[in-house]
């Protein structure tokens, strides 16, 4: 094994520059997990750098998941989920549905809401 | 705006459905047949040695190389969203795989019956996840129509695997396609708690 925090060196430095060189997000986030940030949390993350204040603002008009924030911003997946897992940390985003339904009524349920608006499709 | 449309305690909500299969069997054309969105790319980065620098096996002095998803989505309440994830075309990152099975509800194995064989790499795969699969036939135009009892021969596909035909570029058939999916997700569902019939949630 590697050590969780060695230094990416060589062509790996450059992606990770904006995560200072972090590959390890400080929580685990679902490529699919929403995301959401308050009126008050994109006004706190103007002054948080340039990449955490956008990321801010797309979760802001509507939810949006670590996917589509690695989309529109063009971070790499893994630096996104750095990032996204920081600022959930610092009360930046909201992460929804971190923990996926265990039970088997939750489960059903939420295959039953999936089925319904597939056929209002 | 703060969204008021959703039960705090329970947050939004979101399932995805994984869209396999060979390069050029229309992943990505389906995606777009339903999403709301244009089908958006991420880009994860990876060591040429297949391993995620994602997963901490970093190999420092290896080449970088990107690995594409295409995804889309559908908002179906303001607390619900379905999101739909084509794998990537390289079936050799199949950590990537599990990282798209993880947490879904189901995936569709999309076959071109012009390349069959195709097919072969995505199958092994799922038949190895406790994920609920279909396999779906698009139907290019002046493909070979096979009848889809030979397809299941040929392919060797278990028969509580639900096979069917699609279109990847009509809405309707992508939308019955899914559905599909989650109605075959349903009854392993019920299978998995030994719940014989159809039980109505309490
Ligand atoms: N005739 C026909 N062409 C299709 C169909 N589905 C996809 N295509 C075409 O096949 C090509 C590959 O499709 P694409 O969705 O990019 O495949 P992917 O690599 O699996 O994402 C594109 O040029 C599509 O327009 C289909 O059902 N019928
Ligand atoms: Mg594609």
């Amino acid at each position: 094994m590697e050590p969780p925090h060695g230094d990416p060196r060589g062509a790996l430095v450059r992606p990770y520059a904006v995560t200072r060189g972090r590959t390890e997000p400080s929580r685990h986030i679902a490529l699919e997990a929403v995301l959401t940030a308050s009126e008050r949390a994109v006004a706190e993350a103007r002054f948080a750098g340039h990449d955490k204040y956008r990321i801010a603002q797309i979760c802001q008009s509507a939810p949006q998941s670590l996917a589509e924030i690695a989309a529109y911003t063009r971070l790499p997946l893994g630096v996104a989920r750095v990032i996204v897992a920081d600022m959930v940390g610092e009360g930046l985003l909201t992460l929804h549905s971190a923990a996926p339904a265990q039970r088997y009524e939750e489960r059903m349920e939420l295959l039953e809401r999936v089925l319904s608006g597939l056929r209002r499709l | 705006m703060d969204y008021a449309g959703y039960d705090r305690e329970r947050g939004i909500v979101s399932a995805k459905i994984v869209i396999a299969g060979g390069f050029g069997v229309g992943k990505t054309t389906l995606v777009g047949a339903v999403s709301e969105i244009t089908p958006l790319t991420t880009e994860a980065l990876l060591t040429t040695a297949g391993a995620g620098i994602d997963d901490r096996s970093k190999v420092p002095g290896k080449e970088t190389t990107t690995v594409a998803m295409d995804f889309g989505r559908i908002t179906m309440a303001e607390d619900l969203i379905l999101y739909l994830f084509g794998t990537p075309g390289q079936t050799r990152f199949w950590f990537m795989w599990d990282e798209l099975v993880r947490g879904a509800v189901g995936a569709v194995v999309l076959v071109d019956t012009r390349r069959i064989t195709d097919a072969f790499a995505p199958l092994d795969y799922f038949e190895r996840q406790n994920l609920p699969y279909l396999v779906a036939l698009n139907c290019f135009e002046g493909a070979r129509t096979y009848e889809v009892d030979e397809v299941r021969e040929a392919l060797a596909i278990p028969p509580d695997v639900p096979l069917l035909m699609t279109d990847a570029r009509r809405r309707d058939a992508v939308k019955e396609t899914l559905i599909e999916v989650v109605e075959h997700a349903m009854r392993a569902l019920r299978e998995e708690y030994g719940r014989g019939s159809p039980t109505p949630v309490a």
